[in-house]
This record gives C-alpha cells, sequence and structure tokens, in this order.
C-alpha cells in the first residue's frame, strides 16, 4: 500500500496504474514469500498442531483426520507435553545452558572474534589480510563429521589425543578434557566456525567505510584503536545488529556439532534445547520416539527466536536503520 | 610552519605514485599542487599529512624530520573533496572531535567550536547531523573542523570539487581570505587551474608524479619553463605552431608556410640561436582577427562562450589556431579569417627537450 501511494501523487494517475504498481510490489516479494510459507509457516503450524498430539512410534498414524478426531486410542492431548516439559526434571538445566551456550559462543566468537579478526586483517598487508581470514573459512567448509572427528582426536586421552601428547611432552599429567569441561570445546567449536560469518559480514563493511573517512580520523588525531572505536565501530552497527540477530537464531536451533561431539553429556549437562528437542521427537530414547513431546519442545524454541528477534531489532532501532544506506556514505 | 620536500618519492608496488619531488612551502605561504588525474597530488598530499610513507626522500616541519612521526603529532588540519565528515556524529561532535582527542575540556571545547562554526556562518547547525546539510555547508563544517585544533598546517583535497560553480567562487574567496587571515601555511590540491591561479602564491604543477614547475601564477602564465606547463595553464589552451626563426636585416621571423610574423629580438633571438624548427607557442587571446593579418584560415568550429567566442581556424591540413574573437563580429563556421599574432608574447620551445628557449 504504502509503495503504491508512494509512487501515485494524488490524482495524478488512474487506480489502474495504481494496482499496477502495487502488483509489481507483490511480484518481487512472492518468491521470498513462498519461501517462508514452505519453510517457516507451514512447518510452524504442523508443529504446533503435534505439539498438541501423542504422536509417537507406538500410535503411529500419517492419517490426520483420524489423528484430529480419534477417541481411542486418543491424540489430541492439549497442553499434556507442556506440563511434562515444565515438570521435567532436566528442563531448567536445558534451557539454561542453551541460553549460556548461545550467549558465550555469540559473543565470544560469532562477534568478537569474528571483529577482531576482521579488524586485524584490514589493518595489515591486503594479500595477507586474505590469506589469514581463508583460514578461517577452512572450519565452515569441512564436513561436520570430519570437524568433530578432529575434535575428538585432539581432546582424547592418551595416547591418542593431540593435546595430551604435549601434556606429556612437558611432562605435566594427563588430563581428561572431554570429561573434565565439554564446555569450553563445545564453545569452541562452535565458535571457530561461527566467526567466519562475523569475520566476511564485518571485513566487507569495514572496507566499504570510505578511506577519506579514515584518513580524516587520523589527521584529527586518533590512534589506530581510537579510530576503531569512534569511528569505524559505530559505522558497522547495522552489520552488528545484522551478525548478532543471525547468529543468535542459528545458534538457538544448531544442536549438530554437539550432538556429533558428546551427545549433550552424561545427565544432559551440556545438552540445549533443539537438541533436547532432537532427541525427543527423533532420537530413539528407549527406541520411542516421541515427536508429539519433541514439537512441544520445538514450539518453545520458536517463541524463544521470535522473542528475541524482536527485541534485538528494538534495541538497535531497525526500523530506522534500514531507511538509510548501511553504511552511511557522504 | 615551513614545509620541506626533499627527494620526496612514494612507490606502490611497481607503480611510482612520486617521483623525485624537492620543493619548500614557506611559512604562511598557500601552495597550490595542480596537475592532471592521476600525476600524484593526492599521494603527495598524503606523505605530509602522514597517512602514506615516503618509499625515499624527507619531509621536514620547520627544522624537524617528520618522516616517521604520526599524523596525531603533526598538527595538521585536513580537508577532503568528499568532506569526510563522520556521519554518526553531530556537526558539534565533528567539529570537537580534534579537541576531545587533544583532551581539551568541555568548556574550552564548547567555546572553540562556537567561535569557529560562528566565523564560518554554521553556528546555528551544531545539532544536526552531516547527512541533515547541504554540500557547501558540510564543506563549511569539514573546513572548520580542520581549523578548530588550531593546526600549524592546513591541507586540501580538492576541497571544492563537489561544489556549484557559484558556491566554489564564494568558498574559493573565504578560504583564501581565511587562511591569509590566520597566516596558516597551507596546501591545496587542485585540477582546477583556475582555482590554482586565483588563490595560490605559488604553484607546483605536477604531471606523472613530477614536478614540472614550481613559480607563481603570472610565472607560469607568462614564462612557462616547458611545453607541458604551456598547454596545461591556461584556458583555453595556448596554440602551438611548428615554425623557423630566422635573421633578416637585423630583424626575426617566424616563418612557415602560411605564416611570417615579426619576432621581438629578445624573444627572436634565442629561438634563432637554437635553429632549425621551433616550436611557437600563442595564446588564443593573443590572436586576433585583423584585415591585416599575417595568417589566413577558414573557421572550422564556432564555440559561444558568452564574453567571447572561440574560434576553431584551420590554417592548413596540419596547422590550426583556437581564436577568442568578439561576438560582435559575426563569425560563423566556413568564413576565412585572416590573423594578426600577438608575437610580444610568442613563447619558444625546443620541440626534442620540450624546455623553453627563452626561460629556464
Ligand atoms: N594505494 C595505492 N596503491 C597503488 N597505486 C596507487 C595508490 N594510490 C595512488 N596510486 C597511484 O599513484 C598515482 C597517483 O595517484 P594520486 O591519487 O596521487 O593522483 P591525483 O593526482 O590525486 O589524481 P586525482 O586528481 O585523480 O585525484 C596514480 O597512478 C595512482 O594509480
Ligand atoms: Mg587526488
Amino acid at each position: 500500500m504504502a509503495y503504491a501511494t508512494q509512487m501515485a501523487p494524488a490524482g495524478a494517475r488512474s487506480r489502474s496504474q495504481a494496482a499496477r504498481a502495487r502488483l509489481t510490489a507483490y511480484g518481487f516479494l512472492a518468491p521470498a514469500g513462498v519461501l517462508v510459507l514452505f519453510f517457516f509457516f507451514i512447518p510452524m503450524i504442523l508443529i504446533l498442531f503435534l505439539s498438541i498430539t501423542n504422536l509417537a512410534t507406538t500410535n503411529f498414524t500419517t492419517d490426520v483426520l483420524k489423528m484430529a478426531t480419534s477417541q481411542d486410542p486418543r491424540y489430541i492431548v492439549w497442553g499434556d507435553n507442556f506440563e511434562r516439559m515444565f515438570a521435567d526434571a532436566y528442563a531448567p538445566k536445558i534451557l539454561f545452558n542453551t541460553f549460556f551456550y548461545v550467549l558465550s559462543t555469540l559473543l565470544l566468537f560469532n562477534v568478537g572474534l569474528g571483529l577482531i579478526i576482521s579488524l586485524l586483517t584490514t589493518h595489515i598487508n591486503r594479500r595477507a589480510g586474505f590469506f589469514f581470514r581463508a583460514l578461517w573459512i577452512l572450519p565452515r567448509i569441512t564436513s561436520p563429521a570430519v570437524y568433530i572427528l578432529m575434535w575428538k582426536r585432539i581432546v582424547a586421552s592418551s595416547p591418542f589425543g593431540i593435546l595430551n601428547q604435549f601434556n606429556e611432552l612437558l611432562g605435566r599429567p594427563e588430563a581428561n578434557y572431554f570429561q573434565g569441561d565439554p564446555w569450553v570445546f563445545i564453545v569452541m567449536l562452535n565458535g571457530f566456525i561461527g566467526a567466519s560469518f562475523g569475520m566476511i559480514i564485518f571485513t566487507s563493511a569495514i572496507e566499504s567505510i570510505p578511506k577519506d573517512l579514515l584518513n580524516a580520523s587520523l589527521v584529527d588525531g586518533s590512534s589506530l584503536l581510537q579510530r576503531v572505536r569512534h569511528v569505524i565501530l559505530p559505522l558497522l552497527r547495522w552489520p552488528l545488529l545484522f551478525v548478532i540477530t543471525y547468529q543468535t537464531l542459528s545458534l538457538l536451533t544448531s544442536f549438530e556439532y554437539i550432538l556429533l561431539f558428546n551427545q549433550g553429556g552424561a545427565a544432559s549437562n551440556n545438552e540445549v534445547w533443539s537438541l533436547a528437542a532432537y532427541n525427543r521427537a527423533l532420537n530413539t530414547y528407549f527406541a520411542n520416539a516421541q515427536w508429539g513431546y519433541g514439537s512441544a519442545f520445538a514450539v518453545v524454541l520458536v517463541i524463544i527466536g521470535v522473542v528475541m528477534a524482536t527485541v534485538y531489532m528494538r534495541v538497535f532501532r531497525f526500523g530506522e536503520l534500514v531507511a538509510e544506506p548501511k553504511i552511511e556514505v557522504l | 610552519m615551513r614545509i620541506m620536500l626533499e627527494n620526496l618519492t612514494k612507490r606502490f608496488g611497481t607503480v611510482v605514485g612520486v617521483d623525485d619531488i624537492t620543493l619548500a612551502v614557506e611559512d604562511g605561504e598557500f601552495v597550490a599542487f595542480l596537475g592532471p588525474s592521476g600525476c600524484g597530488k593526492t599521494t603527495t598530499l598524503l606523505m605530509v599529512a602522514g597517512i602514506y610513507k615516503p618509499t625515499a626522500g624527507i619531509i621536514r616541519f620547520g627544522e624537524r624530520v617528520v618522516n616517521q612521526v604520526p599524523p596525531k603529532d603533526r598538527n595538521i588540519g585536513m580537508v577532503f573533496q568528499s568532506y569526510a565528515l563522520y556521519p554518526h556524529m553531530t556537526v558539534f561532535g565533528n567539529m570537537s572531535y580534534p579537541l576531545k582527542l587533544k583532551k581539551v575540556s568541555k568548556e574550552e571545547q564548547m567555546l572553540r567550536v562556537q567561535e569557529v562554526a560562528d566565523k564560518m556562518g554554521i553556528g546555528d547547525l551544531l545539532d544536526r547531523r552531516p547527512g541533515q546539510l547541504s554540500g557547501g555547508q558540510q564543506q563549511r563544517v569539514a573546513l572548520g573542523r580542520a581549523l578548530v585544533k588550531q593546526p600549524d598546517v592546513l591541507l586540501f583535497d580538492e576541497p571544492l570539487s563537489n561544489l556549484d560553480a557559484r558556491l566554489r567562487l564564494s568558498m574559493r574567496g573565504e578560504i583564501k581570505h581565511l587562511q591569509k587571515e590566520l597566516g596558516i601555511t597551507a596546501i591545496y590540491v587542485t585540477h582546477d587551474q583556475v582555482e590554482a591561479l586565483t588563490m595560490a602564491d605559488r604553484i607546483a604543477v605536477m604531471n606523472r608524479g613530477r614536478l614540472e614547475a614550481f613559480d607563481a601564477p603570472d610565472d607560469l602564465y607568462d614564462r612557462p619553463k616547458t611545453l607541458f606547463i604551456a598547454g596545461f595553464v591556461g584556458n583555453p589552451p595556448m596554440n602551438f605552431l611548428e615554425v623557423e626563426v630566422c635573421q633578416e636585416n637585423g630583424a626575426f621571423y617566424a616563418v612557415n608556410q602560411g605564416l611570417r610574423a615579426q619576432v621581438p629580438p629578445e624573444r627572436g633571438e634565442p629561438a634563432a640561436r637554437r635553429g632549425g624548427r621551433v616550436i611557437l607557442g600563442v595564446r588564443p587571446e593573443d590572436v586576433t582577427l585583423a584585415d591585416a593579418g599575417e595568417v589566413r584560415g577558414s573557421v572550422f568550429l564556432v564555440e559561444p562562450l558568452g564574453r567571447d567566442d572561440l574560434l576553431d581556424v584551420h590554417l592548413d591540413a596540419a596547422n590550426r589556431l583556437n581564436v577568442l574573437a568578439d561576438p560582435a563580429a559575426h563569425i560563423r563556421a566556413g568564413d576565412t579569417v585572416t590573423l594578426s599574432l600577438n608575437m610580444q608574447r610568442a613563447q619558444f620551445f625546443d620541440p626534442q627537450t620540450e624546455q623553453s628557449l627563452l626561460w629556464r
């Protein structure tokens, strides 16, 4: 609507022209709209529906009508799954794990390390910078299974573990990294991959800051660090918002590396919410996949994601930002 | 602050940006760097600013060698073509930024920014952001930011290129006036020769990284030392004709197929001494329509410039002259005209070395 009225000053154009302008706008929006519909809204509706059923391996059916109407056996259990979830002894721990995992990986690596790499590599020789950034992309293009296998080798006990071989060389006692503090490694192995995303976005943003602006700041009397603080970082507000939002959401739903590394550890010590949903719904605990119960976990995840995305957009004043060029150039 | 460049050279890999430049800018002097695009003006300026490190050579501020001194310790103010204002700061934030970095107190920042802003006529814009200002206002803020720190040296990199013609004219006067009033040594990079000729005390003409000449505007215009300068300075550019200069009965004549013009001895003698073919340079304003002129030609093109008409006159297949004519004469393309050359102001150049035969 806004588009059409903007394009057509009052009285200057006929109705049909306005309608055509609107159609064009919708035409451009359609491909993205179709994708969102099929890969977000429809799955969400399915999950919402599943979350009020008790569908599991034992009462499996594909007949949605039967699921909706059958009384014996009964499929629709309304809030039972959620009640059970809130009563789950592990749920609070899993929720805490999730926030711990997302926040520490995000801040230390996906944003922190990404920013540091891009700042460092844009301040050195161009080719050297390019080379170092290329190195950081390697973990991302390695298959997860191979990547985790390497990490398992790194932390394994003697005589296979790489870290422990160093311990031996230095005459230190053997350490059990795998059991000792898996979080350190889970955050690191996710972070090493996650950092490259922010790195790419931040690097291109830094490189698109006009040279004159950077020179002006040096002439005005700033040191390199002051220039980062006063000029570069403020101009990275939009890329920062984008990376934080996008990476929060992708970390919230990413569990494959934890699954491959230690399946969430003993007693759900390293289990995060998305892994819990996966375990309940698809990983056969006692050979019984509980799709209904797992879907309830997934619904909570969707709610957390939407809430966080909304909060970010408020905090960073998203509307104001998209109204202006991404990197303001005068 | 006197600035001395000694054999200054900057190479980017194999590309030579600036090639062995030596010149001195006197304390309080306004020097323009003039040259075509890519000749190394900005590179030189950035070396003076300390952004680029010279590949070879020395930069002195006063007696001090500043090659290794970072920009922040050079106390320079710089104005960029793109204005380079910080888009996330207000006008006040932009102008007070150099003071903030110098740890000047908040009260003094306010005072000094307000004073400079008032002088620049932007005193009431301090709360705006750069995006909310016109180009001219932005340029004033940029100039204000450079002045507020009371720099020893002012550097300008084509500061007026993005402004419209009228604004450019008035800013030209303002910058010149401010610089003289404050007595700050200034280097002003431009590819606009009118700007250089009107503003600068001396002009450094650069070409392909080298310093072609470093002279006062009048000298460049009336006594060009090389063919390049003669052709580059002045608009419309100087005409060049191949002639031979010979002496007959104590008088000197410049001669070629369609031309035979008497040259005053002080100009004719050095040209005749060189012998053979030399290049004669005559400015368009020194060529006049005259019934008893020395040259005939047909008018190929008439370009009305307002005050004058610029005629492109073909003498023969190889030789042509640009002539400034009075529009009242109503010359049309295709007309045949006779022209008289003011040989009192003729220039002669050696065709091999491209050096002037008159001045060195
Ligand atoms: N960072 C750089 N890397 C490689 N070559 C460069 C670099 N900066 C400048 N050059 C080269 O050095 C030469 C001089 O460039 P410079 O920017 O000083 O020209 P300029 O006289 O300021 O031109 P303009 O009037 O177009 O601004 C050019 O040939 C340019 O391609
Ligand atoms: Mg330049």
